[in-house]
């Protein structure tokens, strides 16, 4: 069955010499799309994961007494939403790389001690993450003062309330627009190949700089796989929030 | 100021005294004295804007004042050293926009203040939440949420959900007036069954023949003063100011 | 979004709407930041890397290096990202309305096509879109005979242009989608044909709606311009780097440089950001 598939690409390539899908057939360039693919993948989860976290202390400090936090956290949020994120990656790798200390593993070799992968997922999630403050307090916001009084008035204490009555509530409240982020994050992570991450676009690259007869194919597979892991992520977050939906409320 | 004797039941169980509230320059109540006993029903009425909303919030400190005191019990609300919990368990308090947990059925409503804040046990709360609904009639409806009730059953649930707490006091704040005409009757018919079994109430409320019928006393309020007060008998035939001449003959 | 039931679950706020697809948070949330935050932001950006080399009591050095370099930087560079920018939204909000409206025509196979188009590129990466236009286009054209080359930043900006034509083609269809459909019906039953109903009625009423996320996206096409660096376009990025380069590459200048180049497009876009969220307010108590 395999061999069969490889046949067919191999007859393919060979027949229209600008259909070469030789990741389908050589275990080399299978491997490079392979692991392009794990380190996409790793990264959308891996910024997609610390972004929410960021999302959820930045809001819940933008709610703080102190006026100064509040600032820092505004200051925060308006600098990585206002810059290009490509601009935020190499700032961090190249200008913040260089003031990080280096290790040396052999005692010949200089490593520092954040690598282009780290340096991607420091910036990407801070750069996602300033956009999840502001959904998650829109969120927190859209519950009305008078739901929070309700459960005042009958006894439960702030805490209480925050935790049982205003994050369920404003978390569905976030979700649609979560999605809406968490996607544009995911097509982000492409840009980490300006600072050499061996993620997916990387490795096209790299495949069709060597054989430029696969230039089609990696395209036509670059598409596929992004269209597809935004449709993973659409329908998931889909599914999620339909599970989430409360009956009789919204149509 | 200090604490005085123990409360006994024939002192006032609610007790305003020169009550001074106000929104930053806008005053809105302006020396208020009540006084309601144990099993009483007050309704106060009232042109909008007369600060009778502002009024019962102040009586469970959703509202602070700035002068004058409101005594709970016999213990002080407006104080610092006030236990809001404590207040709060004696104080139930229904809403005119229901205010139920839109993500929570309405057995969960009901169940969620006795779980989380009297810390009772889930299986008497339940018990108890479940016979509350039935009070209510609503037994039929404990897995549906606010979502999928008309106003006037959500208005039923909020009702059951405060009573969960075992209150000395309910607060009615215009629970009425958001509902469609044909359910504020059964809203009301619970009301007054709980008026019936000895329960203390405070109400605001439009519905005059209902204040009428279930009032034990009327307090008419207009721009921050209570300006006439009595039984409703002779507050409806025989109003002496003029501005509650006018209100009753407007709204009438 | 949708009307709440007769309970007050959730306040009727404009934010429902932008957590709905519309990306307008970004301009939102960039429109309500006081002025002065791009003073500190400048303040942090360039003190930083000066207390951390004023160790080696060359402080001074790379902010000479930057100053030098800065009449090159913006008029070279940085006004040809905004000269791309420009070209991107012309050419992106002409195809991305005849997209849009592409998307609500009556014909099932145009409506099927235009919405393939809009969501193929509104959910692929700007950067492999970018890639596949660059390498999949010829360098050359033939017209009549004559070829003409023509330089990669042409293709780049047809590049750029690809997205930001899907994410129109959705503003317009949302637009035209959120007139309320009796403004259809008043106008059937008036005997307007149908492409008179759309031009006379339906348009003019929304077109205003459409302004403030057109706008939006003009920023987040702005932010996007540096990619063409990527391939090989001189643009602020390429030159910033070059310059770096030309100055021996002495590690200290890293972050005047492109600490800079992010100030550069934080001081374009904030007022972009900030004029938009007052069109925002202003046309949405009109309609």
């Amino acid at each position: 069955m395999l061999d069969l598939f490889t046949e067919f690409f191999r007859e393919m390539a060979e027949n229209h010499p600008r259909w070469n899908f030789i990741f389908f057939y050589q275990g080399v360039q299978a491997e490079k799309i392979w692991l392009g693919l794990k380190y996409t993948i790793f990264l959308s989860v891996t910024c997609l994961f610390f972004s929410v976290v960021i999302g959820v202390v930045g809001a819940w400090l933008q709610g703080s007494n102190m006026r100064l936090l509040r600032s820092f956290v505004q200051g925060y949020i308006q600098l990585f939403r206002n810059t290009p994120p490509f601009v935020q990656l190499l700032f961090f790798y190249f200008a913040l790389g260089q003031l990080t200390p280096t290790y040396s593993p052999d005692g010949w070799l200089e490593v520092p001690i954040i690598s282009s992968v780290g340096w991607a997922i420091i910036s990407l999630s801070f750069f996602a993450g300033a956009f999840n403050i502001e959904i998650f307090r829109a969120g927190i916001e859209a519950v009305p003062d008078t739901t929070i009084e309700a459960s005042e008035a009958l006894g439960l204490t702030r805490l209480q309330t925050y935790i049982y009555v205003v994050l369920p509530l404003g978390f569905r409240v976030s979700l649609p627009a979560l999605n809406n982020n968490l996607v544009n994050l995911i097509k982000t992570t492409t840009q980490a190949f300006a600072i050499s991450v061996p993620e997916l676009l990387y490795q096209s690259v790299r495949i069709w700089n060597d054989y430029p007869s696969a230039q089609y194919p990696a395209m036509l597979l670059l598409f596929v796989v992004y269209v597809g892991l935004v449709g993973i992520m659409v329908f998931g977050m889909n599914r999620w929030e339909q599970k989430l939906r409360i009956p009789g409320y919204g149509n | 100021m200090t604490t005085s004797a123990p409360w006994t039941p024939d002192q006032p169980i609610v007790s305003l005294r020169d009550v001074y509230k106000s929104f930053g320059s806008l005053e809105v109540l302006k020396g208020i004295n009540i006084d309601i006993m144990k099993g009483e029903v007050i309704c106060i009425i009232g042109p909008s804007g007369s600060g009778k909303s502002t009024l019962i919030r102040c009586i469970n400190a959703l509202n602070d004042i700035q002068k004058g005191s409101i005594k709970v019990e016999g213990q002080e609300v407006h104080t610092d050293k006030l236990n809001k919990l404590e207040l709060r368990k004696k104080i139930g308090m229904v809403f005119q926009q229901y205010n139920l947990f839109p993500h929570k059925t309405a057995l969960q409503n009901v169940m969620m203040a006795p779980l989380l804040v009297l810390k009772e046990d889930k299986a008497s709360t339940e018990k108890r939440a479940r016979e509350l609904l039935a009070k209510v009639r609503l037994a039929d409806k404990e897995d549906a949420y606010p979502g999928e009730l008309s106003g006037g059953q959500q208005q039923r649930v909020a009702i059951a959900r405060s009573l969960a707490m075992q209150p000395d006091i309910m607060l009615f704040d215009e629970v009425t007036a958001a509902l469609d005409p044909e359910t504020v009757k059964e809203v009301l018919l619970t009301i007054k069954e709980l008026a019936a079994e000895g329960m203390t109430c405070i109400l605001v409320t439009h519905e005059m023949g209902f204040a009428r019928e279930v009032a034990d006393h009327i307090y008419f309020t207009d721009r921050g003063v209570i300006v006439e007060h009595g039984a409703p008998e002779t507050f409806f035939d025989n109003a002496q100011d003029e501005r509650t001449k006018l209100f009753l003959s407007q709204i009438l | 979004m949708t009307k709440p039931n007769n309970f007050a679950v959730l306040k009727p706020t404009p934010s429902s709407a932008s957590l709905q697809y519309d990306p307008m948070t970004v301009s939102r949330f960039l429109g309500t930041m006081s002025p002065w935050t791009l003073f500190a932001i400048f303040a942090v950006l360039l003190i930083w890397p000066t207390i951390a080399s004023a160790q080696s009591g060359e402080a001074v050095r790379p902010f000479n290096a930057l100053w030098r370099w800065m009449p090159f930087l913006i008029t070279k560079g940085f006004l040809f990202n905004v000269l791309i920018s420009f070209l991107c939204l012309v050419i992106g909000t002409g195809a991305g309305v005849v997209l849009g409206l592409g998307q609500i025509s009556q014909r099932r196979f145009i409506r099927a096509v235009s919405w393939l188009i809009t969501q193929l590129f509104r959910n692929s990466p700007w950067l492999v879109i970018l890639f596949i236009v660059m390498l999949a286009l010829p360098y050359e054209m033939t017209i009549f005979g004559e070829v003409y080359y023509y330089p990669a930043w042409i293709k780049a900006v047809l590049g750029l242009s690809l997205p930001v034509m899907a994410n129109i083609s959705e503003i317009v269809r949302g637009a035209i989608r959120s007139v309320p459909n009796t403004q259809w019906e008043a106008s059937e039953a008036l005997a307007f044909t149908r492409n008179q109903t759309l031009w006379r009625i339906i348009l003019p009423q929304c077109f205003k709606r459409m302004i403030p996320p057109w706008m939006n996206w003009y920023a987040i096409l702005t932010m996007a311009t540096p990619l063409v660096s990527i391939l090989g376009v001189d643009d602020v990025v390429n030159l910033t780097r070059q310059a770096i380069v030309a100055e021996n590459n002495r590690p200290e200048l890293l972050m005047p440089f492109f600490g800079f180049v992010l100030i550069l497009f934080f001081a374009y876009c904030y007022p972009i950001a900030r004029l938009t969220l007052r069109l925002e307010r202003k046309f949405a108590v009109k309609l």
